[in-house]
Parts: C-alpha cells; sequence; structure tokens
C-alpha cells in the first residue's frame, strides 16, 4: 500500500464489479485506498486552512489594499501570520523546542496523547459500526451517557480505593452501551433507521444532561452554575506525570483498540460483524442472526464510546458539565472514517486529530488565530479522503487502489 | 423498514398505507388519554383558574382574556381524548386504518389540555404564544422543505443544518458590507446554494456517501463560520456584522382578525416567502410533470432513466434547489429575528428540520404542519419555563426528538421514506 509507484505497466484501475453497491465501493476506497491519498488529502486541507487564515488576518487585508504597487508585502504578511499559526499548533502538539528541559519540551506531546485517548475510543465505537454496516452518528450522545453513570458513581458513591475506579468504568460503560443498544434493538426490531435515531438521540441525551445538572443529586453544592460535584480521588484515573494531565485512559484505549482488532479479525462475533456489513442477507442466508448482530454491535460501539465519556470525566475534567463530550461525537466520525474503519487506523487518526486539538489551543493564545480552524481542517480531510478521485485530479497523480476491500452493504433511510 | 411496505406505491400526501390496520395507534392513544384523564384532570388543583389573553393591544377588535376553570377544562378535554382513543379502536376493531384528522384531533385536546393544566393559577397571552411559535418554526419550515426537495429526489440532505448555518452567516456579511438587507437575501440562498453544491458534487459526481458529505459538512460549515466569526465578525462589529432586522410588513384586512392576524400577517418577508414556497413546493411536487419526474427518480431511478429521464441532472438540481430553501431559512435567523450573526447560531435546528421531514412523511405540507408543532413545543417550553411549570423545560426540548424516533420505529403511524433515498444511481 505504501508502493506509491505505479509499476511500468500499470493496469488500470480495476473496474468495480457491476453489482456493487454504493456502500461497498466507498468501502473499498475507505479500506482499500493508498496511504498517498490520506497524505495528499492532509497536505490540502492544510493548504487551504492556509488560505483561511492569510485571507481573514487583519495584517494581510491592510497590505492588500496597495497589492499591485508592492505585493511582496502581502506575501510576507501572508506567510508570517500562516507560519506563526502552524508553528504555534506544531509546538502545542508534538514538541516545544524553545523548553530546556526534555520532559518539559515532551509536554506538548502527552496533551495530544490526552486529547487523542477519547477521540480513539469514540472513533472505535464508530469504527466498528462500520464493519457491520451501521452509522453510528451517535458517538455524542453516549459519550454523554457514559461520563453521567461514571461522573455519577465517581462524586456520588463513595468506594474503596481500586475498586471505586473499576466500578465508575464499568458504570461509564454501561451508560454508553445502553445508549448505543436501543438504536441496535429498535433497528433490529422496527427497521427504524439508525442515523436518524442516533441523531435523535444525541439531542436526548444532551437535554438529559442539562436537566441532571440542575438537580439536586448532581449539582455541586454551593455552585450557582450547572457543574457536577469533582469527582473522588479513589475515583479519578491515575496521571502519570505530575505537569501533565495524561492519564490510565490512554493505556485503556490502546487495549480497547487490540481488543477491537481481535474482535473484528480473530473472533466469531466479528466475523458474524463483518459478514452481516458486507451482505445482510448472505449472512442471514448463512444462518446469522443479523439482528441479534445489530444489538451486540451497537451495544459494543455504545460500550466504547461510554468509555470516551468515562475518560473525559474521571481523566482529564473530573467533573461533569453540559459541555463534557466537547464535540468528541462528532470527531470521532471524521476519525474512523479517517482510520478507514480499521482499529489501528483509527488509533492513528485519533493521534493526528488529538494533536490538532492540542495545538490548537496554545495557537489560539498565541497568534490569535481561532482554534475553529481545526474543525476547518479536520472535515476537509476527510471530504477529500472521501472522495479520491477529487484528489488524483488536483495532484494529477495515479494511486493505485490496492488492499481487500470491505465490502458493506448501505442503504437509504428506507433499508 | 418492515417488508410488507416494500410493494407500497408512492405516498401521496401523507395517507396511511398501512394493509393491516395496526394496534398500535389506538394503544399510544389510549396511554396518553389516561395520563391526561388522571394527570391533568383528576390529579390537578382544583379552584385554580386559566387566563388565556385573545387580544393585543393594537386590534380593532378586542375580546376579553378568556379564564376557565383549570380542572373541569382540563378534565373534559381529557375525557375527548378518551374518546377518539375509543373511537380509533373502533375503527381498528372493525378494520378500518385510524385517520390522519383523528391523530390531529387527539393531538390538540391533548395539548389544550396539558395548557390548561400547565398555565393553571396563571396567565399568558394566547397570541404571543402562537407568534413565538411561528417565529421558532420558520427555519425550521425552509429546513424541512429542503429535505424534501433533496430526498425526494433521493439524495439524503443531513446537511440542512450547515446550509441553515451558511445562510444565516453570508447574509448577516453581506447585507453589512451593502448596506441592503435584500441583498443579503440574495446572498442567504447563495450560500445554502455553495453548500447545497458541494454536497451534490461529493454525493452525485464522485459517489461518496450521501450521510458522510452530510455529517462532515456540517462539520466545515460550522468551522468555517466559527473562524471567520472569531477572526473578522466579532473584532469589528460594525463593519461585518450589524445588518439590522428586515421591517414587518403587515398585510391590510388580514392583520385585523383576531389572533390568527397578528400572528400570521404582521410578519416579515421571509415569512410570507414560506407560505409561498410551501404551497409551490407542495403543488409542483404532487400536480406538475416536474413533481412526477422527481418522485420517479427518488422511487425508482431505472425506471425513470429509460424513460428517457435524466436521473442525476434531476437529483443535481433538486439539492440545489434544495440549498437555495434552506439558505433563505437560514437568513430568518440574522436578518428577520436577532439581526446579527453569532457562533452557532442555527443550534441543531437542522437537525429538528431534518425531524420535521421525517415527522411530516417526506410531503411539504406535513413537514410544514411538523415543523410548526416542533415550534410550538419549543415555545411553549419557554413560555411555561417563565411562569414556573411542574414539567423542566429540557424534557419539552427533548419531546421532538423522541417523537421523531418513535415515528421512525413505527410506534405511531409508520413512515417510509422515497425507495432510493440515499442510493445514487450509476448507470450500468
Amino acid at each position: 500500500m505504501t508502493d506509491t509507484k505505479p509499476p511500468a505497466a500499470a493496469p488500470e484501475e480495476q473496474r468495480p464489479p457491476a453489482e456493487e453497491t454504493f456502500f461497498q465501493r466507498f468501502m473499498r476506497e475507505l479500506t482499500g485506498g493508498s496511504i498517498l491519498v490520506t497524505i495528499l488529502s492532509v497536505v490540502l486541507a492544510l493548504l487551504i486552512g492556509a488560505v483561511l487564515i492569510a485571507a481573514s488576518d487583519p495584517d494581510v487585508q491592510d497590505r492588500a489594499s496597495y497589492f499591485f504597487s508592492r505585493p511582496g508585502d502581502t506575501f510576507e504578511a501572508a506567510w508570517n501570520s500562516v507560519s506563526n499559526a502552524y508553528s504555534a499548533l506544531f509546538t502545542g502538539s508534538i514538541i516545544d523546542i524553545n523548553e530546556y528541559t526534555v520532559g518539559r519540551a515532551l509536554r506538548p506531546l502527552a496533551e495530544t496523547a490526552t486529547n487523542a485517548a477519547p477521540l480513539i475510543a469514540a472513533g472505535l465505537g464508530v469504527a466498528l459500526a462500520f464493519r457491520a454496516g451501521l452509522f453510528n452518528i451517535g458517538a455524542e450522545g453516549q459519550i454523554i451517557l457514559g461520563a453521567i453513570l461514571a461522573g455519577y458513581v465517581g462524586f456520588g458513591w463513595h468506594l474503596p480505593a481500586g475498586l471505586h475506579l473499576i466500578v465508575g468504568v464499568l458504570a461509564g460503560l454501561v451508560g454508553g452501551a445502553v445508549w448505543g443498544g436501543v438504536v441496535g434493538l429498535l433497528k433490529a426490531r422496527t427497521g427504524a433507521h439508525e442515523v436518524i435515531v442516533t441523531i435523535m438521540l444525541n439531542y436526548v441525551a444532551r437535554f438529559l444532561i442539562a436537566y441532571l445538572l440542575t438537580t439536586a443529586a448532581f449539582q455541586r453544592p454551593g455552585a450557582s452554575n450547572p457543574v457536577s460535584p469533582i469527582v473522588d480521588d479513589s475515583a479519578q484515573l491515575p496521571r502519570f506525570f505530575d505537569d501533565s494531565r495524561l492519564h490510565l485512559g490512554f493505556v485503556l484505549v490502546i487495549l480497547a483498540a487490540f481488543g477491537v482488532w481481535w474482535l473484528l479479525e480473530r473472533s466469531t462475533m466479528g466475523f458474524e460483524f463483518r459478514a452481516v456489513g458486507a451482505n445482510p442477507n448472505a449472512a442471514r442466508t448463512a444462518g446469522m442472526s443479523v439482528s441479534r448482530t445489530y444489538v451486540w454491535v451497537m451495544l459494543l460501539a455504545g460500550g466504547l464510546a461510554g468509555l470516551a465519556g468515562v475518560m473525559q470525566v474521571l481523566g482529564t475534567e473530573r467533573y461533569l458539565t453540559s459541555g463534557i463530550s466537547a464535540g468528541l461525537g462528532f470527531d470521532a466520525i471524521t476519525v474512523a472514517l479517517l482510520g478507514r474503519a480499521s482499529p489501528w487506523g483509527t488509533v492513528a487518526a485519533g493521534l493526528l486529530f488529538g494533536a490538532l486539538r492540542a495545538g490548537g489551543v496554545p495557537m489560539q493564545a498565541g497568534t490569535g488565530t481561532p482554534i475553529d480552524i481545526i474543525l476547518v481542517i479536520q472535515s476537509l480531510i476527510v471530504l477529500f479522503i472521501a472522495a479520491p478521485p477529487l484528489v488524483r485530479a488536483i495532484f494529477r497523480v495515479r494511486v493505485r487502489s490496492a488492499g481487500q476491500p470491505v465490502a458493506g452493504l448501505q442503504r437509504g433511510w428506507g433499508a | 423498514m418492515s417488508a410488507q411496505t416494500l410493494a407500497a406505491p408512492p405516498a401521496p400526501t401523507g395517507q396511511e398505507l398501512a394493509v393491516r390496520p395496526s394496534w398500535k395507534a389506538p394503544i399510544a392513544f389510549a396511554v396518553l388519554a389516561l395520563v391526561a384523564l388522571i394527570t391533568f384532570g383528576i390529579l390537578g388543583e382544583s379552584g385554580q383558574t386559566s387566563t388565556f389573553g385573545i387580544s393585543t393591544g393594537s386590534d380593532a377588535w378586542q375580546i376579553d382574556p378568556l379564564a376557565l376553570s383549570s380542572q373541569p377544562v382540563a378534565l373534559g378535554l381529557s375525557l375527548v381524548c378518551v374518546a377518539v382513543a375509543a373511537y380509533a379502536a373502533w375503527l381498528v376493531r372493525a378494520g378500518q386504518a385510524v385517520p390522519v384528522w383523528l391523530t390531529v384531533l387527539f393531538a390538540i385536546a391533548f395539548v389544550l389540555a396539558f395548557l390548561v393544566w400547565a398555565v393553571a393559577g396563571e396567565q399568558i397571552s394566547f397570541t404571543s404564544l402562537l407568534q413565538g411559535a411561528l417565529a421558532l418554526s420558520v427555519p425550521l419550515v425552509f429546513g424541512a422543505l429542503s429535505g424534501v426537495l433533496c430526498e425526494r429526489a433521493g439524495v439524503i440532505n443531513i446537511a440542512i443544518e450547515g446550509q441553515l448555518l451558511a445562510g444565516a452567516f453570508l447574509s448577516a456579511v453581506v447585507a453589512t458590507l451593502t448596506g441592503n438587507l435584500y441583498v443579503g437575501l440574495i446572498a442567504a440562498v447563495v450560500a445554502g446554494l455553495l453548500v447545497a453544491f458541494v454536497l451534490a458534487v461529493f454525493a452525485i459526481r464522485y459517489i461518496v456517501n450521501q450521510i458522510i458529505v452530510g455529517v462532515v459538512l456540517n462539520v466545515l460549515v460550522l468551522g468555517v463560520t466559527n473562524f471567520l466569526y472569531g477572526q473578522l465578525l466579532a473584532p469589528e462589529a460594525a463593519t461585518w456584522n450589524s445588518p439590522g432586522t428586515l421591517p414587518r410588513v403587515e398585510i391590510p384586512l388580514l392583520n385585523e382578525i383576531p389572533v390568527i392576524g397578528p400572528v400570521l400577517f404582521e410578519q416579515t418577508i421571509i415569512v410570507y416567502a414560506m407560505y409561498v414556497t410551501v404551497i409551490l413546493v407542495h403543488v409542483a411536487l404532487f400536480r406538475t410533470r416536474w413533481g412526477l419526474r422527481v418522485r420517479a427518480v427518488g422511487e425508482h431511478p431505472k425506471a425513470a432513466d429509460t424513460l428517457g429521464i435524466r436521473v442525476n441532472t434531476v437529483r443535481f438540481r433538486n439539492v440545489l434547489l434544495g440549498g437555495a430553501v434552506a439558505g433563505l431559512g437560514g437568513a430568518f435567523f440574522t436578518l428577520g429575528n436577532v439581526g446579527a450573526f453569532s457562533r452557532e447560531m442555527s443550534a441543531g435546528q437542522g437537525f429538528i428540520a431534518l425531524a420535521a421531514m421525517i415527522f411530516g412523511r417526506w410531503s411539504p405540507l406535513g413537514a410544514l404542519g411538523a415543523a410548526l408543532l416542533f415550534g410550538f413545543a419549543n415555545n411553549l417550553q419557554s413560555v411555561l419555563g417563565i411562569i414556573g411549570t411542574p414539567i423542566p423545560s429540557e424534557f419539552m426540548l427533548m419531546l421532538p426528538y423522541i417523537l421523531t424516533i418513535f415515528a421512525v420505529a413505527g410506534l405511531v403511524g409508520r413512515v417510509r421514506a422515497p425507495a432510493a433515498d440515499g442510493e445514487p444511481y450509476v448507470k450500468s
């Protein structure tokens, strides 16, 4: 896949079989496309982001008013604006070369991992559902439910150290799994389309947490704004370093990625997931229960998103707010797409987007470039990745589609 | 969707197509009627009055506020609910489907019973309640119409949210820069078109999954508008973000009608455009050759292609048309209501619009009804929040979403998408 040089007599791209459904085609592009397309997409997205940063910079605009007499000034200002923003992004997420000790220079990297952990967990949930042919747009709601239950165990119950953390994590997993499982159950029993149900459940979850934070059981005593008490020390995911927020959640998430990989590639259940994703009718004919698969896959996907909620409330933030999901649910979709719905791809994509999140904060503070540019770059990356022909046309490269297609079936609302 | 509906012909305007009448509707009615009877009627506080203001100060005919004795009236309305549930059960037993008007009657009786119960001992203005409801419904109606236009042609439009937001943003900026609100309206249409164009190119030309493009476009528009807001609009609001609001145009005579007049006919041009658009889309979709073609493309593209209809061209045009409609709806946030753009202004309304479209069974009039219902629930929630009620406002806000889940799960009636919705057409 990494071999980007086309062979001398490269056959034209294999034409997809005529019966291929569009989701199969999409999954084939998603899983079979070359790494080159990914890299080019990232480059293209960063370029467009750069244009946006430069064009909206007041300094650049001032100099552009006399562009025709001194064009160099405009370009210089544009270069400064873009390079300042992107270098702040880099030093904020990878390595800060202005720091003197190795530990402090690498602190941005720990921050990247902290941001990446919930993204990967939720992204795994979305990716797992993808493999069974389901669109899990509902990571947002599942994160919130996971955070509600984990948080409540964290500050509402007072258990011995060790046990407290385990119960809290399990509660979060259950919360997410229930919110996801409802979707699978409705899909299996009534045929309700999972995209509609998950979108709706996201909003139900948002209003639910907003309501809970106004009740006596959840609101921090003495606080006038809707925040919960801080979770007990015994329920917090332990942090590795003194001056970094990096916590045990990152290890959990790597274990989860391994678990998803094992499930999909090595277990009977994972085989059934993939079979149903490839062709539910064939899977049914082969004696698999499609309904049961939908319920299980959504339970597991919800549980993974719930893990992201656990990490937010027991690891990073340590108390509940109505913004606990912090847009992770929608970023998780882009992470899963960028990771081409494979467990390790999702980990890599989660690290990239975690780096963008981590670097965005110091970038906004240091250069005044709004952090929202991250959203633009992320969504552009995914758009370009989803349409490889477009990227190829822009860069005029020929990319060989390689790898085994992961077939999937996706029909419209009515399916 | 269950197998038995697959063979059903294309749905006309929201008619019940069930082969065998289902017991779900009577059962749902009975449960809700029982809730109404017990909570609003029997357990309601006795001796309280609920007062509803009817006229506004400027009306030609003044009508005194309506003071109702809370508990008996709520009880009476609950009994109407019970009667409707019983009639529905009788109909199903006799092998007939539950007609739409019965559902509407039930909904009205239930909502009124709730209202009388919730307002017990207080006073609210009925007219301003409806005015607020309409204001909250306008973007929903435009968004839902956009969804209808796209999905009837077989393209799923999850990007309604992004189209609304883009319309709101560009209309505010352009109206401020040009100093002309009507140029701002045109800019809103252009913004919606742009988002729809990207959707159409990716979904139809590059055959990327429509749901994915939609989701990603929403994030993209959110990112771009937030970024530009932080970079330009917030620091220099005078140059970029002070468009002001469109004037309210009173329609003579019609605005003198009590209650309805001030609500419907003292509005901005956007609202009048909404009335026209709903009727136009409905007539065009169900009464013209163009509409027949669009629906054919959405239901059975291969058959349409065989008859010489250019499937992807029809789809492309409809997606653009839908984007334009949603963009105009986005202008209501800024030019029609607030008079300035703010971050994440559409606040999920695009998704409620999507819900309204589904709840309205992919028909323009149905979408209008659902959007008005959702807008009403939303406004009721804020009005009741002010006077204080037993029900937390968050639960009222959840209502549209929960109703939609019930609708797609087939618990109340049955909704069915156009058969080829979401499936790209590749000529073989």
